[in-house]
């Protein structure tokens, strides 16, 4: 394999948690619910994730496992801000707070067990094609299912009548209330939705990523991922483009740090972390544009009975 | 609410917070947290009893103890003050743990720098970096907020990660000990750079008195000032607010300004307290925990300081723990997590309560029994 198809192999793996997670967290918000427990929910589906595939010896145990995991986080969630009305900021906070507690306690007899990547599976024939052959076909399932996860979630969005009730809920859920649709089941559903996608993105960390697993492994991807669904406007295409850019320049700094220039690597380290806030007020700048696109109720607490 | 409705129970918003309910959730929130402490202790094969005895109790049970409670708290009580004014008004800075970040590099850059050429001017002067530091990274999300729309949730802790690593990188390169072995710490500061003991036989130094002065400006601020109230209307109220002429650029400049300056301070106190030099990692994440500490003090200065004693004894705890019965150190957290959920669940009876609703016939009847006795009552 050629230096530039590896380059943009080490992209993609490095946008891949970030998508899943964006895309989880933008089903989330697009009905209504912010849930700041991303990187919570990321934590514990990265070291359920990892030790279910340590115990079991096969990675089709694991990411389901992890997804649960995060779902699990998420319904955690929902229970207190849907049905005990709890605030949503403080809510989310709490969860990744207890998110990084718990995935350490779980994960501490994992810290350095070794453990064999996801394996890549070669698309017959097109995984040969120079340069993009091994980016585009010759990565591992979850690559493949972050990419399919994009299309459905936007032909969910748009083409389905349940993604036209999502987003009726996520902008006046008094009205969809009224409309005779379960406000708080559709919002509970968003909310799990949204769990089991960060939960699967954590996953990726400690199975294809790194594969291994170390306390607080995330390390604030939780959040990047909160940011992209900003930066897309609430636009799943975007979260993909997005996770991309950001996947570029985690890459970018990584290689820049290898490649021996004289920076010291904590500044490159701080790139993407920089490149989030940069792109945060490019994006919000715009108050008009944020307005039109954020889901109108969203962090709002809605209580059927008035 | 159909089960509730079944009952004959209604979910009602009161129209006031209930302040009983106030006051009786957080020690609720605790007693329910040790319970599913006392189960999870079983789950790991520990005698619950002993588990207890020896996370809650034990290490507070000595002199030492007392005074490491009290170094533990001095920060907790310290930056949850500030980030407690900041979500009164909805200003949510997640960032303390980066501003008390950057509170510590600016107060050690000082005594890194006088080293040698020390006098009683240095500690005060370290403290005043310290909180100008931390107040200077509070003004990057402020300004971001106000001048740019962008979220300081976002912003705040995007931060923290970027003054952990330049910390890092300070003491891995220009500050790193030049007879340290190669450790990535700096020298030790002399004495003139650390904060007098206060407590014989303890670590308790002079920060905790800061600390109380800290709590005790906080709930000037709250209870007498017009900032004060002004935040608070903010908060509940953004449209009120809007009427009354009160800023909401004004709350978030204010209340990042000030949690950021006390973050700062606490990391200065760090540095010159118990630490005594600059290390790489120089807080177990009292940033993030100072949220709990703010929420489970119910935003008001002096629970502030009773949450901040209780999560100090949970970092004892959790320590105490690990050497005693080699529980994992992470237990910590999962206390510190379980505990704010509970409270944000129990919150619900703050705000919210259970009503009977009786059947329409006997609505009708009670109303003309009151009708009765109203007339009766006023009867001359």
């Amino acid at each position: 394999m050629d230096i530039l198809s590896m380059i943009l192999m080490s992209v993609v793996a490095a946008a891949t948690p970030l998508l899943f997670a964006g895309l989880g967290e933008l089903v989330t918000e697009k009905a209504g619910v912010l849930n700041l427990g991303v990187e919570g929910m990321m934590l514990m589906g990265a070291v359920i994730g990892f030790a279910v595939t340590a115990v079991t010896g096969t990675a089709f145990l694991g990411i389901p496992a992890a997804a649960l995991a995060g779902a699990a986080m998420a319904g955690l969630f929902a229970l207190l801000t849907l049905n005990l009305l709890a605030n949503q900021v403080a809510t989310g906070l709490a969860l990744t707070l207890f998110g990084v507690g718990l995935s350490s306690l779980i994960g501490q007899d994992f810290v350095g067990t070794p453990l064999d990547r996801l394996p890549q599976l070669d698309i017959p024939g097109l995984s040969t094609v120079p340069v993009i052959g091994p980016v585009l076909f010759g990565q591992d399932a979850l690559v493949y299912l972050s990419l399919l996860a994009v299309g459905g979630v936007v032909w969910f969005l748009a083409r389905t009548r349940a993604g036209l009730v999502l987003k009726a809920v996520g902008e006046n859920p008094a009205a969809a209330h009224r409309l005779g649709h379960s406000v708080l089941g559709v919002r509970w559903l968003a909310v799990l939705f949204g769990g089991a996608m960060s939960g699967i993105g954590g996953a990726y960390l400690s199975l294809a990523y790194t594969p291994l697993w170390a306390e607080n492994m995330t390390a604030g991807r939780g959040w990047i991922a909160l940011a992209l669904v900003v930066f897309a406007t609430w636009r799943p295409g975007r979260v993909l483009l997005g996770a991309y850019l950001f996947g570029g320049v985690t890459i970018a700094q990584l290689h820049a740090q290898s490649a021996g220039i004289d920076i010291p690597s904590q500044f490159m380290s701080m790139l993407p972390y920089v490149a989030t806030i940069l792109v945060l007020v490019l994006i919000s700048r715009d108050a008009t544009r944020i307005r039109l696109n954020a889901p109108a109720s969203i962090g709002k607490v809605f209580h059927p009975g008035g | 609410m159909a089960v509730s409705g079944l009952l004959g129970l209604r979910l009602e918003r009161r129209a006031n917070a209930s302040r009983a309910m106030l006051l009786v959730t957080p020690p609720l929130a605790v007693l329910l947290t040790v319970l599913s402490g006392a189960v999870l202790f079983a789950a790991l094969g520990f005698d619950p009893v002993k588990a207890l005895m020896s996370y809650f109790v034990a290490p507070i049970s000595t002199r030492y103890g007392i005074g490491e409670l009290a170094v533990k708290a001095t920060p907790l009580a310290m930056i949850g003050i500030g980030l407690a004014l900041g979500f009164r008004g909805n200003v949510w800075n997640i960032g303390a743990e980066g501003q008390l970040t950057l509170g510590a590099i600016c107060a050690g850059g000082l005594a890194l720098a006088f080293h040698g050429q020390e006098g009683p001017w240095l500690l005060p002067l370290m403290m005043l970096a310290g909180a100008a530091g931390g107040l200077a990274y509070g003004a990057i999300p402020a300004w971001l907020r106000t001048r740019f729309n962008a979220n300081e949730i976002l912003t705040s802790l995007m931060l923290t990660y970027v003054g952990t690593l330049l910390l890092s990188y300070l003491v891995t390169g220009p500050w790193k000990d030049p007879d340290g072995f190669n450790f990535p710490e700096s020298r030790l500061f002399n004495d003139a750079a650390l904060l007098p003991i206060i407590l014989d036989g303890t670590r308790m130094h002079l920060g905790a008195p800061l600390a109380l002065l800290a709590v005790v400006v906080g709930w000037v601020i709250v209870a007498r000032t017009l900032i004060g109230f002004q935040i608070k209307v903010v908060g509940l109220t953004p449209i009120a607010a809007g009427y009354a002429g009160f800023s909401q650029a004004r709350t978030i400049w204010f209340t990042l300004l000030l949690s950021g300056g006390l973050a700062g301070l606490a990391g200065a106190i760090e540095v010159a307290g118990p630490i005594g030099q600059l290390q790489p990692s120089i807080s177990p994440g009292y940033g993030f925990t100072a949220i709990i500490v703010a929420f489970l003090g119910r935003l008001h200065p002096v629970g502030v300081l009773l949450a901040a004693l209780l999560m100090a004894l949970s970092y004892l705890g959790g320590e105490h723990a690990q050497i005693e019965l080699g529980l994992p150190l992470a237990l910590t957290g999962v206390f510190q997590g379980m505990l704010l959920f509970f409270l944000l669940a129990s919150d619900f009876l703050v705000h919210y309560r259970l009503r009977r609703v009786a059947p329409p016939g006997v609505r009708a009847a009670r109303g003309r029994v009151g009708e009765a006795r109203r007339r009766w009552t006023s009867f001359p």
